[in-house]
């Protein structure tokens, strides 16, 4: 290096920053933008009875390629009831856990913030620690406890509330349980950073004033911790509605989600292009939320500055 | 700070019970003498005998350690290069593509990125193998790296790694004595946040891998559909246990490292 002459040095530099932005730029190129193209694709192809089962192919020439394309998949998709049925019941399904998750989120946050100082760092540990174990295991482990002969049964008859079995597994409300179960981490993350700088004094300020505790929290709190709370909705509604383990796991042959619908396609029924086309339309109905999301993190952002 | 009151004693007690029953009582059962997984029959190590012999779980097990450590690799190293040129490089051209490339596969339904690249590989002719997930788990796990990375380098200050240069340093000195080990506990953590990823992806590599090859959350997804065993309960509780301890240990370190910090500074403020 201490040979090189200015230009030497500029040089290397130049090509020591072009080969930076190259290398993870081409990987992002190759597997993720690339293959979106590719489902893109199929999505407009049909079904043929070879491997792989669509056509036409870049084989057959770009113009015959070209021209065989058309929206027939997205037609059917409007056509049959099970997907219309699968998007509704996806984002009804997401929505209420999110809820959910926001119901039993909240008041955790709420009390880890008002936690004595030398507590919050165990609490925090404790929240983020299933976060670190496997989904699956902790999706698995509700199937034992929902069950038929299972143990909330086992509890609620022993204790005698209920005389018969109910049943929960296979069912909406096992994947309900399911959802804010393993999301429940992500709501309550959010919720209590923004609760952590509320600054007290306001909610004093509020109660000096003649606010009832309950309505300082309502007028005060509440809407402070209100960025909070939509990152963590969104934070749990985004994932939730293209879930795929909970509800195969957790859910009965009635719960449709888009996610499992989409598993099914392609390895059951194996229509390629039906499967690309649902994927297509999962990811517009996404780029919604998505944009909110970002919208509300950017303008969090601005406000800290 | 306010006190407790017995509304947020209560909820979180409820709620901690929430997240840690369910466990709980799989860790339990995984000691359980009874096949029947719901109905206590005596304390029993037979199943963690019955996992230990059995061989296609340890292949399994196997597989996915590898995937999980080479892909975790990889996409430490090419997220934190991602990072760099997201918090440091500037304006070039399809900036605004890189970045959205980052963030994307961060909230992409796994399905859906399982199925681009399933589609990608067949449409190449890859055989789809470890290599296939080993390209899938690097994908996605370098932009969560990278957001990690980048959240540490946007409030490193960059007058130091002038100063070095200054002092003469060559760029890539100034990177690995100064910029790296100041990063390097983003760095470290974006790779433990890869790996464990990987460990515990079940859809993107049932998309991306052939026969040849079967990971360990394949392979438990493929026997709890049948339902509850206590083999898999022994499993999760084998896998509960090494994640406590690493948590553990990880927090333990930092927390260490930080009251060194303090330690040296008062140290140096007291010999200034």
């Amino acid at each position: 290096m201490g040979q090189l002459d200015r230009n030497g040095r500029r040089r290397v530099g130049v090509v020591r920053r072009l080969v930076l932005i190259t290398v993870p730029y081409l990987w992002l190129l190759a597997l993720f933008l690339i293959p979106f193209a590719v489902v893109f694709k199929i999505s407009l192809s049909d079904i043929a009875l070879a491997i792989p089962p669509y056509t036409p192919t870049a084989k057959d020439g770009i113009w015959t390629m070209l021209s065989g394309l058309d929206f027939e998949n997205f037609v059917f998709l409007t056509e049959d009831d099970l997907y219309w049925k699968a998007y509704v019941s996806s984002l009804q399904i997401a929505l209420i856990s999110t809820l959910l998750t926001l119901l039993v989120g909240y008041p955790m946050a709420y009390a880890m913030a008002r936690a004595p100082g030398e507590w919050r760092a165990t609490l925090l540990m404790l929240v983020i620690l299933p976060f670190w174990t496997s989904f699956l295991i902790r999706v698995y482990a509700w199937v034992g406890i929902l069950s038929g002969e299972g143990f909330l049964n086992q509890f609620l008859l022993w204790t005698g509330l209920i005389a018969e079995p109910l049943t929960v597994l296979n069912t909406n409300t096992a994947v309900y349980i399911g959802i804010v179960y393993t999301y429940l981490p992500f709501m309550i993350l959010p919720i209590y950073s923004a609760l952590d700088r509320l600054d007290g004094s306001l909610i004093e300020a509020a109660e000096d004033l003649g606010c009832s505790r309950l309505k300082a929290f309502w007028l005060v709190t509440i809407p402070l911790s209100k960025n909070g709370i939509i990152a963590g909705c969104f934070l749990v509604f985004i994932p939730a509605l293209g879930e795929f383990v909970i509800p195969s796991l957790l859910g009965g042959s009635s719960t449709l989600m888009i996610g499992k619908v989409l598993f099914e396609e392609f390895f059951s029924n194996r229509d390629w292009p039906v499967a690309s086309a649902v994927a297509v339309i999962l990811l517009l109905i996404l780029i919604i939320p998505i944009v909110l999301f970002q919208r509300n993190e950017q303008r969090q952002a601005e406000a800290e500055q | 700070m306010m006190r407790l009151s017995p509304f947020n004693i209560v909820s979180l007690t409820l709620g901690l019970a929430f997240l840690y029953l369910p466990m709980l009582i799989l860790v339990i059962y995984s000691f359980n003498e009874s096949k029947l997984v719901t109905v206590w029959a005596g304390f029993s190590t037979k199943w963690y005998g019955e996992l230990l012999g059995n061989e296609a779980f340890l292949d399994a097990a196997w597989v996915t350690l590898r995937v999980a450590v080479v892909s975790s690799t990889i996409a430490t190293v090419l997220g934190t290069m991602a990072a760099y040129v997201l918090v440091r490089g500037g304006r070039f051209f399809g900036r605004t593509l890189f970045s959205g490339m980052i963030y994307a596969p961060l909230v992409m339904p796994e399905v859906i990125t399982g199925l681009s690249l399933l589609l990608l590989f067949i449409g190449l002719g890859v055989d789809r193998g470890v290599m296939t997930i080993v390209l899938a788990h690097t994908t996605f796990s370098m932009c969560f790296v990278s957001v990690v990375v980048s959240s540490r380098l946007v409030t490193f200050d960059r007058a130091l790694e002038e100063a070095a240069l200054d002092l003469g340093a060559s760029p890539l000195d100034a990177f690995r004595l100064v910029t790296l080990p100041i990063i390097a506990p983003a760095v470290i953590s974006g790779w433990l946040l890869a790996f464990t990823l990987s460990l515990d992806d079940l859809v993107i590599a049932s998309f991306t891998s052939g026969p040849s090859a079967t990971t360990l959350p394949m392979k438990i997804w493929s026997s709890v559909r049948l339902g509850v065993s206590p083999e898999i309960n022994a499993l999760s509780t084998i896998l509960i246990g090494l994640v406590t301890v690493g948590v553990v240990a990880a927090s333990l370190a930092t927390k260490q490292s930080a009251i060194r910090a303090k330690r040296d500074e008062q140290t140096a403020a007291r010999t200034a």
